[in-house]
């Protein structure tokens, strides 16, 4: 059971101004209609049973009251009024008396002297109405009884299906048909004045105009009264709908987080903890996974280009994706610095093998946990600079047979009009510059 | 490492992440590192620590402490939000941000909000006493990621932003060769040594570029603080 605010005797709606004795008549039929208008939603919808204390007759207008939670006077004024249509009120009176079981402790409220001389009066008027339209014949009351006992039953019926939700959802609908001040009422009158002459027309097509054509402006009068009644509901369910969406989008978000969270994650935090003892593994692992999950966070190509329109393909993506692995194969943590950024077309491949080469050397050779390779694209140039602050080397006292400088990386970068420049010395690190030409300058994007 | 002696009383430090695991990993890095022995940063004392922005100026406030670590992503409006409830009752507290983020936004606006410096959280702990003083000392410091987003930022290329007013929205060349070192890991001391100036000179440039930084407008630095509205 949801928790609902209490609005006493009156449902509070902003904007209306009308108070509830104005507000049209609720109708509450023969089995429990839901009575539009001041409505109070109780934390507790009683079950329908008949009244003990309050009772006049069967007790049944004081539980109905009790029911909807509107004040038993108005339920014995409609059917009274219904009383007077032809007998159907007492009809109504008479089968709910039959049907409605007992309530145990119900009727709450024993009735004032006031009330039982009230009730007694609207008993004695019920009947003489009922009377009086009998002696009157069913020439008036025959056309509003019909269809109004067909419309009662119908919302008799679906208010029993109804679940306590949807019958609180109904009430506040109800509420909200009234809603909007006076042009809220305005727009009810318009609404049912056009379903009343619909109906009418459509019953009385005894008139002199052509059937068809008439029968057809009946139709179409009757529609637009009810489209016009049913304003509220119409946008409630649009709005429902909306937030419908809104709701399923979240939860697919979320899944899709938890599903990610859990196929990487969750994962190698399992792989951690097996591994355990091996502490380059364990670095591995969690630098693997903290590189997937910044370039999930960060956008397509992480390392900073959030923001940034990605360029598919682009050098930075290409040279991210080499750096990753290496620090796969050789647990080393490669910080990734960009400036710019451009296609990584087929020109800038030995650039993008030497730099993978360079980090390599520095992985296996300097002895280090942390490279770092900066690179930046300018118009006419690219620059990468790979560093590590490891042991070093002494350029001259490389041995012949290590072709991994020579080879891969100057030949490579020479091949293709590029240059390349070793920092290095015993103790000092290494930093390995390469630069190669662009292409076509001025195609930056 | 360190260029400025640290003061004989020792640099109080105050801690501001809403992760309590990661301030005790700190606190305990900041202890281990600070007494590893002569030569090393000594004489940083954390103070306090807070793990919201309520309670990051409430402490700040009460407690006044030299340099305050200050995380990117609180509760409550974040790193930017403390600089901004701070930084004018109190102008002489300094502000090193500590952060996993790699968003250049993230960096970008606790620096524009008046942070004197940027390093990532993997920062280990030598580099991280080094940092506090040269922050308490005056100096900014500049992660080489840090570096690679102003530079991006100030980039001339063809789509950039127009200059509006040259002396904020240009870096002179050697203050563009000094971040570019900068971004290729080197230290105040290698680049001093590479362009064949003082370290103070290096220092001067540095904080020359912190400025353009937090007070240029150019479009670039605007548009990723506008991106995640943050300005």
């Amino acid at each position: 059971m949801t928790l609902m605010t209490h609005p006493g005797r009156r449902v509070t709606i902003p904007g209306v101004s009308t108070p509830p004795e104005h507000a049209p008549v609720p109708s509450p039929g023969p089995v429990g209609v839901p009575a539009p208008g001041p409505a109070p939603e109780p934390a507790t919808r009683a079950v329908l049973c008949r009244g003990r204390s309050g009772r006049v007759v069967g007790g049944v207008a004081s539980g109905i009251a009790d029911h909807l939670g509107v004040p038993v006077l108005w339920v014995r004024v409609v059917f009274v009024v219904l009383a007077g249509l032809g007998g159907a009120g007492l009809l109504g009176y008479g089968l709910l008396w039959a049907f409605v079981p007992e309530g145990a402790d119900a009727g709450d409220r024993p009735g004032t002297a006031r009330e039982q001389q009230q009730a007694i009066g609207l008993v004695a008027l019920g009947v003489g109405l009922a009377l009086a339209a009998a002696a009157l014949g069913n020439s008036w009351s025959g056309w509003v009884t019909g269809p109004l006992g067909v419309a009662l039953v119908g919302a008799a019926v679906v208010w029993r299906e109804a679940d306590e939700t949807q019958r609180r959802r109904w009430m506040s609908g109800a509420g909200a048909v009234f809603g909007g001040g006076r042009t809220g009422v305005l727009r009810v009158l318009a609404g049912v004045g056009l379903v009343v002459a619909g109906i009418t027309v459509f019953l009385l097509n005894q008139v002199d105009l052509g059937q068809v054509q008439f029968g057809l402006l009946a139709v179409v009068a009757t529609l637009v009264g009810v489209a016009v009644l049913t304003v509220p509901w119409w946008l409630r369910l649009v709005r429902d709908l909306g937030e419908e969406r809104r709701a399923r989008i979240r939860t697919e978000e979320r899944a899709e987080i938890a599903a990610h969270l859990h196929d990487s994650v969750l994962q190698t935090l399992a792989l951690i903890q097996q591994q355990s003892g091996s502490g380059r593994e364990v670095r591995r692992l969690a630098r693997g996974q903290e590189r997937e999950l910044r370039s999930w966070l960060y956008g397509p190509l992480g390392y900073g280009r959030a923001g940034r329109e990605p360029v598919r393909g682009s050098l930075s993506e290409t040279l991210a994706a080499v750096a990753g692995e290496v620090e796969d194969t050789y647990a080393v943590s490669v910080e990734v610095v960009f400036v710019g950024d451009c296609p990584a077309d087929e020109a800038l491949a030995p650039l993008v093998l030497a730099s993978r080469e360079a980090m390599v050397n520095a992985a296996r050779h300097a002895g280090v946990g942390e490279v770092s390779l900066y690179a930046e694209v300018e118009p006419t140039e690219v620059h990468v600079f790979v560093r590590d602050r490891g042991a070093g080397f002494d350029p001259g006292a490389v041995p012949e047979d290590r072709h991994g400088l020579a080879d891969s990386i100057h030949g490579r970068m020479e091949r293709h009009g590029g240059t390349v420049k070793v920092r290095t010395g015993p103790g000092e690190g290494t930093e390995v510059q390469l630069a190669m030409p662009r292409p076509e300058s001025g195609e930056h994007t | 490492m360190t260029e400025q002696a640290p003061p004989p009383q020792g640099v109080t430090v105050f801690l501001v992440d809403d992760h309590a695991l990661f301030r005790s990993g700190v606190k305990a890095e900041l202890s281990r590192a600070g007494s590893a022995g002569p030569g090393t940063g000594a004489g940083i004392l954390v103070i306090g620590e807070a793990g919201s922005v309520d309670e990051a100026v409430a402490g700040i406030g009460h407690l006044r402490p030299d340099v305050v670590l200050l995380d990117v992503h609180l509760p409550g409006g974040g790193g930017a939000e403390v600089l901004r409830r701070v930084r004018a009752a109190q102008p002489d507290v300094v502000f090193l941000a500590l952060s996993v983020s790699d968003a250049a936004e993230d960096v970008i606006a606790v620096i524009r909000a008046g942070a004197r410096g940027y390093v990532t959280k993997t920062i280990s702990g030598r580099e991280l006493v080094d940092a506090v003083h040269r922050v308490h000392a005056g100096d900014p410091v500049f992660s080489p990621r840090l570096a690679g987003f102003v530079l991006d930022a100030f980039s001339q290329r063809p789509g950039a932003a127009p200059v509006g007013d040259p002396e904020l929205d240009l870096l002179t060349p050697r203050e563009r060769d000094v971040l570019r070192l900068l971004a290729r890991g080197y230290a105040y001391k290698e680049i001093a040594a590479e362009l064949f100036i003082s370290v103070k000179t290096v220092e001067t440039h540095v904080s020359s570029v912190l400025r353009k930084t937090q007070l240029s407008n150019r479009y670039a630095l605007s548009r990723w603080a506008s991106d995640r509205r943050l300005v």
